[in-house]
């Protein structure tokens, strides 16, 4: 009877070990969890938290009641230098996010201990115009999915951080590359391309998760037969950029993506493109299954101050209507009918001097007089717009958009400049107007219904935080000094804070393990997590 | 060391040669289609603080004088795009926050351009540097708020590097209307925008009243500098009022107060010693 007495005693262990070992869930994450992610508050399983934009987390165990005693739970150094944009991800417990030069790595959500951690051999030529910088994975199933800089899309086991699949989207020496999170929707790896400093030519693609192989691409800017191209002069929509650097949404009920693209090539110099260069700064609605395009808005025609619309787009119900809104950097925030593409209402919310009409839609109209020059003159919003890729938030229970804004005026100076594959293509310049000074940064609190600004909190100097607001009254953002603030979500008064020690650049979320709140941001080279004492 | 050891070696120390002897000579040097390239570049990459046309913004030395601080060849300007200057606002290549990162082709472009552009003598001639010096010192009273080569006041910003990387416009104008655009304090690493030197009212809980600048600031708590260069590290919510002004503390110089002549005497000191 030895024999059973070890087998009895082995069970024994295992019994002893589920119960001893917390959360051991790793379950599969099916389209179906993320379908449902409002269902299962403790996780943040896509760049927005679900596939609505909204960055809002139902966790209200932190509140506006008890927000003023947080303190920092744990502190993970990722021991590179440069920004950090990335959108952690949380999945029963274990925590994975993206840093610098492509890394991704797997926390203990509950202790910042790694897990696991990947780093990219990157080719020492790769040009990422922006800092060498990533936004965050998608999960689905077993694996996490990352776009690199040198332009791969790769699948990365979630358990141990091993590559599964690894694709070439495209050639990163004519300046593509990926820095955006990209978005699982059913059996597919939604991801949008960057380089619209280089004069790609845009596109959006969709990947097998299981495979890797490409089950579809929108090209951005149409080519020759296809409507929209004659919207380029000549051969100017071969580099027409409009790229598709940030993360888009998915609404089931229509089976559409949603998702923003960017400047048209060379971003300062619309001589030699004329036309509206669809589909620039535009929202697309995709079919998710083929990719095939349902409608379109273009926010700024033809534009010449690099404002990219790739900014989150938010879907809202209100009243029975199914809206879509984007604070857009060209400064005007936007209200879209999101079953037609019909524009609902554009309304400024920051400090604007390129337009004073609108087109029969609505839609503010560029002045001449505020094209760049070749001596360069000033125009507001300046080249990074009134907001940029930092992640905004609606809050169903107050009913208001929360983004991060700032008014900066800059001096647009343009000159012709041949492409080149490879090389910047600007079409020259901007400059920070010194009379403008002081640049100033906020975040505003808008009415989505009348498009006005309810509160606005003036920050000590522009930041690039995102934003995320919870069930418990709450919205937290970051500041370019380095503070993690919690702000009451009715009235924009600040309940706490915490400074980190370096500038945020990424956006915040919200997850619980073992019933407690937690709400994590990157700062400086780190990753905080905060929670009640 | 055996025989092949020592082949190596020697074939090694001969190729590190070859490889610093190519880096440096601009291979581009002289040629005007690469200068037409590199102006490209430099609008994107450069401009932001060497003004277009690399005649000196506001925030970077004019590049079109053919003495620079920092760079007598070539290679050195070659080292200085790439890798910055350490302790100065000149970032290394692609860190800038605008533009992107350069190729080497493209930063030899732009060597060739900047050498397109300089004028072998200056514009003007310098003013009397000993003057300069005495009246910094003496009448003008500079020394009571700034330092140079460690004597001086604290207030104001440390003036030792001015003349070797402000234009001589830029520093005249800083002079006549010292609040048209406030001098930069302290860079945080991961910050966008320096510190600019504010000038600050702060009321304490029990009255007491704190005149000076601001030596850094956040929405939560402030560090000042007082005229008598004591420092105060106050929270904000702990204040009874905090007023700022971007009136500078510096007091403006007139022609009457100091003269064209007197300034560019002050101007010719601060080069001479930006150029050590």
């Amino acid at each position: 009877m030895k024999g059973r007495g070890v087998f009895v005693k082995f069970a024994i262990a295992i019994f002893e070990c589920v119960l001893i070992a917390g959360p051991l869930a790793h379950a599969q994450v099916t389209f179906e969890r993320l379908l449902n992610a409002a269902k299962e508050p403790q996780n943040w399983m896509t760049y927005s938290g679900d596939y609505s934009g909204k960055r809002f987390s139902q966790l209200d165990q932190i509140n506006a009641t008890n927000a003023h005693t947080m303190v920092a739970k744990w502190v993970y150094q990722t021991g590179a230098t440069g920004k950090l944009e990335t959108t952690p991800l949380v999945v029963d417990g274990i925590l994975y996010a993206t840093g610098q030069d492509d890394r991704a790595f797997a926390l203990d959500a509950r202790t910042g201990r790694p897990i696991w951690m990947y780093q990219r051999q990157l080719p020492s030529d790769i040009r990422p115009c922006c800092g060498r910088v990533n936004r965050g994975l998608a999960i689905l199933g077993d694996k996490v999915f990352m776009g690199t800089l040198d332009a791969h899309v790769i699948a990365l086991d979630a358990k141990t951080g091993n590559v599964v699949w690894d694709v070439v989207a495209a050639d990163y020496r004519t300046g593509h590359s990926f820095t955006v999170a990209p978005l699982a929707v059913k059996n597919l790896v939604v991801i949008g391309v960057s380089g619209g400093e280089y004069g790609v030519r845009g596109f959006i693609d969709a990947y097998d998760a299981a495979t890797g192989e490409r089950k579809w691409r929108f090209y951005t800017v149409p080519g020759p037969g296809e409507p929209g191209h004659d919207t380029w002069e000549g051969d100017s929509w071969k580099v027409g950029g409009a790229p598709a650097w940030n993360t888009g949404t998915y609404d089931a009920a229509t089976n559409q993506i949603f998702w923003p693209t960017g400047n048209p090539a060379p971003s300062n110099r619309g001589e030699g493109r004329a036309g509206d260069n669809l589909y620039s700064n535009s929202f697309l609605a995709l079919n998710a299954d083929t990719g095939k395009m349902n409608w379109y808005f273009q926010f700024t025609k033809h534009d010449e101050h690099d404002w990219d619309a790739t900014q989150v787009p938010v879907m809202i119900d209100s009243g029975g209507k199914h809206l879509i809104a984007q604070a857009n950097r060209n400064g005007f925030f936007y209200v879209l009918d999101r079953t037609t593409g019909k524009l609902v209402s554009a309304t400024a919310y920051g400090k604007t001097t390129w337009s004073d009409t609108k087109d029969a839609d609505g839609r503010p109209v560029a002045k001449k007089e505020a094209s760049p020059t070749l001596e360069g003159h000033t125009v507001c919003p300046g080249a990074l717009g009134t907001t940029n890729f930092m992640a905004p938030t609606y809050d169903s229970q107050t009913g208001l958009f929360y983004v991060t804004a700032r008014d900066q005026c800059d001096i647009f100076s343009t000159a012709p400049q041949p492409y080149e594959a490879g090389h910047a293509y600007y079409g020259s310049a901007y400059f920070p107007s010194e009379e403008a000074r002081p640049y100033l940064g906020f975040l505003k609190a808008i009415d989505p219904a009348t498009g006005e600004v309810k509160w606005k909190f003036q920050h000590t100097s522009p930041t690039w935080s995102g934003v995320l607001s919870t069930a418990g009254g709450l919205v937290f953002s970051g500041d370019a000094e380095g503070n993690f603030i919690a702000f009451d979500a009715a009235s924009g008064k600040p309940l706490w804070h915490f400074q980190m020690g370096g500038a945020v650049y990424a956006a915040p979320i919200a997850f619980a393990v073992d019933g407690k709140e937690y709400v994590a941001i990157a700062a400086g080279s780190a990753v905080y997590a905060f929670g009640l004492p | 060391m055996s025989r092949r050891w020592r082949t190596e070696v020697v074939v090694f120390v001969i190729l590190a040669a070859a490889a610093y002897a190519a880096d440096d000579r601009n291979p581009l040097a002289g040629d005007a289609k690469a200068a037409k390239a590199g102006e490209y570049e430099f609008r994107i990459n450069c401009a932001l603080c060497h003004g277009l046309g690399a005649h000196g913004g506001g925030r970077g030395p004019d590049l079109t004088r053919a003495v620079k601080k920092h760079t007598h060849s070539d290679a050195d300007m070659f080292q200085v795009i790439s890798n910055g200057i350490p302790g100065t606002a000149m970032p290394a290549n692609g860190t800038n926050g605008q533009g992107v990162g350069m190729t080497d082709e493209e930063i030899w472009q732009i060597i060739t351009y900047i050498r397109s552009q300089e004028v072998k003598a200056p514009a003007k001639p310098l003013g009397n540097a000993v003057h300069g010096k005495d009246l910094f010192y003496g009448d003008a009273n500079c020394s009571l708020c700034h330092m140079v080569e460690g004597k001086g006041g604290r207030l104001g910003p440390d003036l030792t590097a001015v003349g070797g990387s402000r234009t001589r416009e830029a520093m005249i104008d800083s002079v006549r209307d010292p609040s048209r655009r406030l001098a930069w304090g302290l860079t945080e690493a991961t910050k966008e925008f320096p510190h600019e030197y504010e000038s600050v009212t702060a009321v304490t809980a029990d009255g007491k009243e704190i005149k000076g600048v601001t030596l850094n600031e956040d929405s939560f708590s402030v560090q000042i500098m007082d005229s008598n260069e004591q420092i105060h590290l106050l929270k904000k919510d702990k204040l009874r009022s905090f007023q700022k002004s971007r009136q500078s503390a510096m007091p403006k110089y007139d022609a009457d107060v100091l003269s064209d002549k007197d300034l560019e005497d002050i101007v010719a000191y601060l080069i001479s010693v930006g150029a050590k």
